[in-house]
């Protein structure tokens, strides 16, 4: 039942705009980011690996940050087990960062 | 605002990951030092780690525990494969000291990320959740990606690296939607809670949707068909000891948390996957032994045998009972032993001869150095299933199992594809003894701790041979607590 | 708990560290290997102690495999007939080891030699242990491939090499036999461990048992050289002379004697099965013993002697004397093991001389191996007092109310069997020295290691026979204290008719020795005269009754003819058209799939989803 609804929903979504949603085109307004980013371009393309590292990192701190803030609100609550159990979780992550920062990860050239 | 209950923090069940997780921060920080450190030194750091794991394991056998309001749960059951993963990835890391002589690529790094994949597949074991199932199985993954590419210079493992990853990830995605899906139709993630939920639901479509897609994501972990088609590239392009652990301990994680989820949080839809698995088995070995038939590299062989042996083991899990999760238990136990040592064999031929993989390459190698190709030669007779070796007694437990259980067409598929499996390996071993050398060849010395490895998988595959009894009786004792 | 596992387990144990350390171990092997036999000699006395008073017990020593109420375990059964032949395999090899020591002291094989050594001791413990016929067979054919391993211990020589070859080819003919008697017994019977079968081949037809008896007993043909199988035995002299003594004369031989009077009930339900064993057995007894009396090579007199012997036994468990025919085969266990290993003194202080022609005189040389082999030689002739004359003279007695004709055969057997003893006694020690000078200079009596066992054997020759073969008109005391095994022999025991038969026997022993004397002793031997054919019955003996040419030219020949043309016709035409075919099937079906495999992720990554979609069909479908 909930099934059957959903896809009813889901298909109603999709159909109704179809049917009665006007429709003028321009090049700008077909393109899927309009901050002027031309998003057509060979899939083969060549980057240097050095992006993809630095974005490897960046989602470690941004996890890093989804933990710590939570943590942080409720810093009083949790006191002492709750110092300590980040300091791990700190550790450990300093750990890590120790052993990108000593491999040269961070060197950009 | 009242105060927080803080979760109690249960070392006691965590001991043995912790202990492999710390050795793998421990080698980290080795590798950093100023100044290096041998190879040795980090190896046996490494070394040191599991085995101290699988002392804490074995202390705790007999003492179950849980942690993290039962999100890890280290029964027999899990204790049992950790055994069976920590003698694989410990063969392995004494296996892995001569292999990477050769090519030495960044040894911290090897060994780190082989302890951290044993600790995920430890955890997998374990996990009495799904969320802890996932991230388990993702840590094990992860880094056995890595590995697979650890040689960058070749162009294969790089191709075998990134294969592994991208259809991985594909597979873990069925898994997780699966999940999603589970805990929508049954409102939690914990396995025993699934099941009271699901009990006299077996046909709720969501439940049916998200059984189908975990049996998908781990069909590709276990490489069963229709989802094997990534293991014979990976296994023949990534480092020959990484297959040994690709073979053996992460299959062994990956059909014991199978068996978990199946036997406790499944139970209900029993009648389901026993008929699909029923087929998904049937299919498995007919197809991992035909095709191995026509296997000119011998990774390759071992892959597709590794496949077929996944097929037996399907068997165990279809047959179901206690007799038939104890069957794939110690089955386990024998194929972590011969596989690791067949490998083990590779691993050192490799390194006389740069690629000696084909099998015209093993010509002679009775008459070169007749131990190893004895060693070799038995390994070989133990995945065909010759008694007494250790081959033999698994696969004689499964089939009974599968015949008690009235599966009776299922074991004969199953003796009719060890029948027809005995073409190929011993067609290794005829070309090891009756052929003559082509060239000479280097001289083979293992070293102690190449040696010693294999010496322990010989013992292991004879003595589960010869004195079955005590250890099958451990592992159906293992799976009472599933079963409960 | 039983210690009974301790028996076979420390020979094993003792066989595995010399094959696997034996390069470390190296000349100090016999210091794992005679004390793992005599501590499983001690172990055997445990268990002997056990059934002193009759009764029996089982024992698991091993569970293979345990599948739910499947199991697959080695259980040994033990009762007085067990324990008898425990002490005799574990005692006499624990002197034979212990004597080896010193008989194989330079030999090269050394570790090697005590590994094969105790592996057969393990094995023939075991076969005597084993509670079932299945066990029985395993460890029968273990023994084949221990005595193979020591006929051919001189593996370089391609005499030794040969004789190992025709035992195990001899004793598969034999072994083939003895495979169909247990699977056609299976199949009548439904079990096969002793208890069940025995007592449930009451229920069988007398043409199955008298099938499955005669199948079994062509078995005990191959392992005991009885005719028409026995052409092995005497080849198999080329083995190390302690091997012979253990394996050739004492134990492994008599296993097929051992396994009839274990099996008794089912050879008793057909009497043409049990009228067969006798007339084997007396047949053989006096062709052997005719064969011997001609023989020049010491071992080879010995080894033929072995053969007549092992007749006796048979013609007694033929008549079902079972008691008497064992208590002979304890007997000549300590005599004929006390002959060869005198003749391995006799080849050890000679440099090798195993030729009765070269040797002579060594009586002033070898006083201890001198005394000791007379009392072998006398014990097996069957001089009164000794422990053959008892046992012989038990078969005797119980043939002689069997059947008149059987017996006159075996008493002329004895006849022959004093005279060719007589002969080798002679020959090599107390007529003139034969040898070279040089030869006879560096003639000297053997170490203490080795004469001990010869001394103690000596005393067990004269002491066993006065113990325990006494006879009295209930049965001797070894018949008494088998009787919870096998019922006393019904004949008459003591009064007159027993009295003549003893002074004919002792009469024609004696006859023997004195014709042996006069040939041999009172006329100085012209060596070039003997060996020599001179007539045709001689020449005929000398060749064994020309059994190994008929068999080469009936059996052997076409044998090799006919297996070539199969080879050429059959097997490369159909057999090989039929297998390659299946097998170019099977390839062709595999290089067919392995096209799937594209290497493209691409392609992998469908086939995935299809098989989603497949098992999301298959169980939305449900």
């Amino acid at each position: 039942m909930t099934f059957a609804f959903a896809a009813l929903v889901a298909g109603a979504l999709l159909g109704i705009p179809k049917l009665i949603a006007p429709r003028r085109l321009t090049p700008v307004k077909a393109e899927p980011f309009e901050c002027g980013m031309d998003p057509i371009a060979v899939a083969e393309g060549r980057f240097a690996i050095k992006f993809s590292t630095v974005a490897i990192f960046f989602i470690l701190i941004d996890i890093e940050l989804m933990f710590v803030w939570p943590w942080a609100v409720l810093y009083r609550e949790l006191g002492w087990f709750g110092f300590a159990e980040m300091l791990v979780f700190l550790g450990i992550l300093m750990l890590g960062f120790l052993y990108i920062w000593r491999k040269g990860g961070l060197e950009w050239e | 605002m009242t105060p927080l209950a803080m979760p109690p923090v249960a070392i006691g069940p965590l001991a043995p990951v912790l202990i492999v997780l710390g050795a793998a921060g421990l080698v980290l920080l080795l590798d950093l030092l100023p100044r290096p450190v041998g190879r040795e030194l980090i190896a046996t750091v490494a070394l040191a780690g599991l085995v101290g794991a699988l002392l804490a394991t074995l202390a705790r056998w007999g003492k179950p525990g849980r942690a993290f309001q039962d999100m890890l749960v280290l029964d027999d059951f899990a204790l049992f494969a950790n055994v069976v993963i920590c003698y694989a990835a410990a063969l392995v890391v004494m296996l892995s000291i001569d292999y990477l002589g050769r090519n030495g690529p960044e040894t911290g790094e090897y060994y780190a990320l082989v302890l951290f994949s044993t600790g995920g597949m430890m955890l997998l074991a374990a996990a009495g959740d799904l969320i802890v199932l996932f991230l388990a199985l993702e840590l094990m993954s992860l880094s056995l990606y890595v590995l697979a590419g650890l040689f960058k210079r070749e162009l294969a493992a790089s191709e075998a690296s990134m294969k592994y990853f991208i259809l991985g990830a594909f597979a873990t995605s069925f898994l997780l939607y699966g999940i999603a899906l589970i805990y929508g139709a049954t409102g939690t993630t914990n396995l025993d809670r699934i099941a009271a939920a699901a009990a006299g639901r077996a046909h709720d479509p969501l439940l049916v949707i998200g059984l189908g897609l975990l049996l998908v994501g781990f069909g590709f972990k276990i490489s069963s068909v229709p989802f094997h088609m990534w293991a014979p590239d990976v296994y023949q392009g990534a480092p020959t000891s990484v297959t040994a652990l690709i073979a053996t301990g992460s299959k062994a994680a990956a059909l014991a948390a199978l068996i978990r989820v199946l036997v406790t949080a499944l139970r209900g839809s029993q009648p389901d996957w026993a008929v699909l698995l029923w087929v998904v088995a049937a299919i498995t070995m007919t197809v991992g032994n035909v095709v191995a038939i026509a296997q000119s590299n011998l990774k390759r062989l071992l892959a597709y045998s590794s496949i077929a042996h996944v097929g037996y083991m399907l068997i165990g899990v279809v047959a179901g009972g206690s007799a038939g999760p104890g069957a794939v238990l110690f089955y386990l136990l024998t194929y972590a032993f011969t596989t690791a040592g067949a490998f083990g064999v590779l691993t050192l031929c490799e390194r006389a001869q740069a690629e000696a993989v084909e099998v015209g390459d093993y010509a002679g190698l009775a008459r070169r150095h007749p131990v190893l190709a004895a060693a070799l030669g038995l390994f070989l007779l133990s995945l065909v299933g010759i008694p007494p070796l250790a081959g033999f007694v698994g696969k004689f437990y499964l089939f009974a199992a599968a015949v008690r259980a009235g599966y009776l067409w299922l074991a004969v598929i199953g003796v009719v594809n060890s029948a027809l499996a005995a073409y190929y390996y011993l067609r290794v071993v005829v070309f090891m003894y009756m052929r003559e050398p082509e060239g000479a060849g280097a001289r083979l010395v293992p070293s102690f701790a190449g040696g010693l490895a294999l010496a322990i998988a010989l013992i292991g595959i004879v003595l589960l041979g010869v004195i079955p009894a005590p250890f099958a009786d451990l592992a159906q004792a293992a799976v009472a607590p599933l079963l409960r | 708990m039983s210690t009974v596992w301790l028996i076979p387990a420390l020979p094993l144990a003792g066989a595995l560290l010399n094959i696997f350390f034996g390069k470390l171990i190296g000349r100090r092997a016999h210091w794992v290997a005679v004390p793992a036999v005599a501590c499983a000699f001690l172990a055997s006395c445990v268990a002997f102690a056990r059934v002193w008073h009759g009764g029996s017990f089982t024992s698991s020593l091993f569970t293979w495999i345990v599948a739910g109420d499947f199991e697959a375990s080695v259980i040994a059964y033990v009762d007085p007939l067990t324990g008898v032949m425990l002490l005799v395999v574990t005692g006499v090899g624990a002197l034979i080891h212990l004597y080896s020591a010193g008989y194989m002291h330079d030999d090269a094989g050394y570790a090697r030699y005590f590994a094969y050594l105790n592996l057969f001791v393990f094995s023939m413990v075991m076969l005597v242990l084993a509670g079932d016929f299945l066990v029985l067979y395993v460890f029968w054919e273990a023994v084949g491939l221990c005595s193979y391993l020591l006929i051919g211990f001189w593996y370089t020589r391609p005499a030794a090499a040969q004789a190992g070859k025709k035992a195990f080819i001899v004793n598969r003919v034999g072994d083939f036999g003895f495979g169909l008697g247990i699977m056609w017994l299976w199949t009548a019977v439904g079990a096969l461990d002793y208890p069940t079968v025995f007592k449930s081949v009451a229920t069988l037809a007398p043409p199955t048992a008298t099938g499955i008896a005669l199948l079994l007993f062509m078995g005990a043909c191959g392992k005991s050289a009885q005719l028409p199988l026995h052409t092995w035995l005497p080849d198999a002299m080329e083995g190390p002379t302690p091997v012979s003594a253990l394996i050739h004369a004492a134990t492994m031989v008599t296993a097929g004697v051992y396994m009839v009077a274990r099996s008794h009930a089912l050879f008793e339900r057909s009497g043409t099965a049990l009228e067969v064993v006798a007339w084997v057995g007396v047949a053989t007894a006096v062709f052997a013993a005719t064969i011997g009396l001609v023989q020049t090579d010491i071992k080879r007199v010995l080894a033929y002697s072995t053969v007549s012997q092992l007749g006796y036994m048979f013609a007694a468990v033929g008549v079902g004397a079972y008691a008497a025919g064992i208590f002979h085969l304890v007997t000549h266990a300590f005599f004929k093991a006390l002959l060869f290993l005198g003749a391995g003194s006799v080849i050890h202080g000679t440099g090798g001389e195993q030729d009765l022609r070269r040797m002579g005189g060594l009586s002033s040389r070898m006083v201890t191996t001198t005394i000791t082999t007379t009392v072998g030689g006398l014990g097996l002739a069957g001089v009164p007092g000794l422990a053959g004359f008892f046992s012989k003279d038990e078969i005797l007695a119980a043939v002689y109310h069997a059947n008149r004709a059987m017996w006159a055969l075996l008493l002329l057997g004895a006849f022959c069997t004093a005279f060719y003893t007589g002969r080798m006694l002679f020959l090599a020690f107390y007529s003139g020295p034969r040898m070279s000078k040089e030869a006879a200079h560096h003639v000297h009596e053997s170490p203490p290691v080795m004469t001990l066992p010869l001394w103690i054997l000596a005393l067990l020759t004269v002491v066993t026979g006065v113990a325990l073969g006494a006879p009295s008109d209930a049965g001797t005391r070894f018949a008494r204290f088998l009787a919870g095994v096998f019922p006393i022999h019904e004949a008459p025991h003591g009064g007159s008719v027993a009295f003549m038969l003893m002074v004919l026997s002792v009469v024609v022993v004696a006859a023997g020795i004195t014709l042996a004397w006069f040939m041999y002793m009172s006329t100085p031997v012209r060596p070039e005269a003997i060996g020599r054919p001179r007539t045709l019955v001689h020449a005929f003996l000398l060749n064994a009754w020309y059994v190994d040419r008929l068999y080469d030219a009936a059996i052997v020949r076409p044998l090799l003819a006919l297996s070539g043309y199969l080879a050429r016709a059959f097997d490369l035409g159909l057999i090989d058209g039929i297998v390659n075919g299946l097998g170019r099937a099977v390839v062709g079906w595999a290089a067919a799939l392995r096209r799937v495999q594209t290497g493209y992720v691409v392609n992998y990554a469908l086939t995935m989803l299809a098989g989603v979609v497949l098992f999301l069909a298959f169980l939305l479908s449900r």
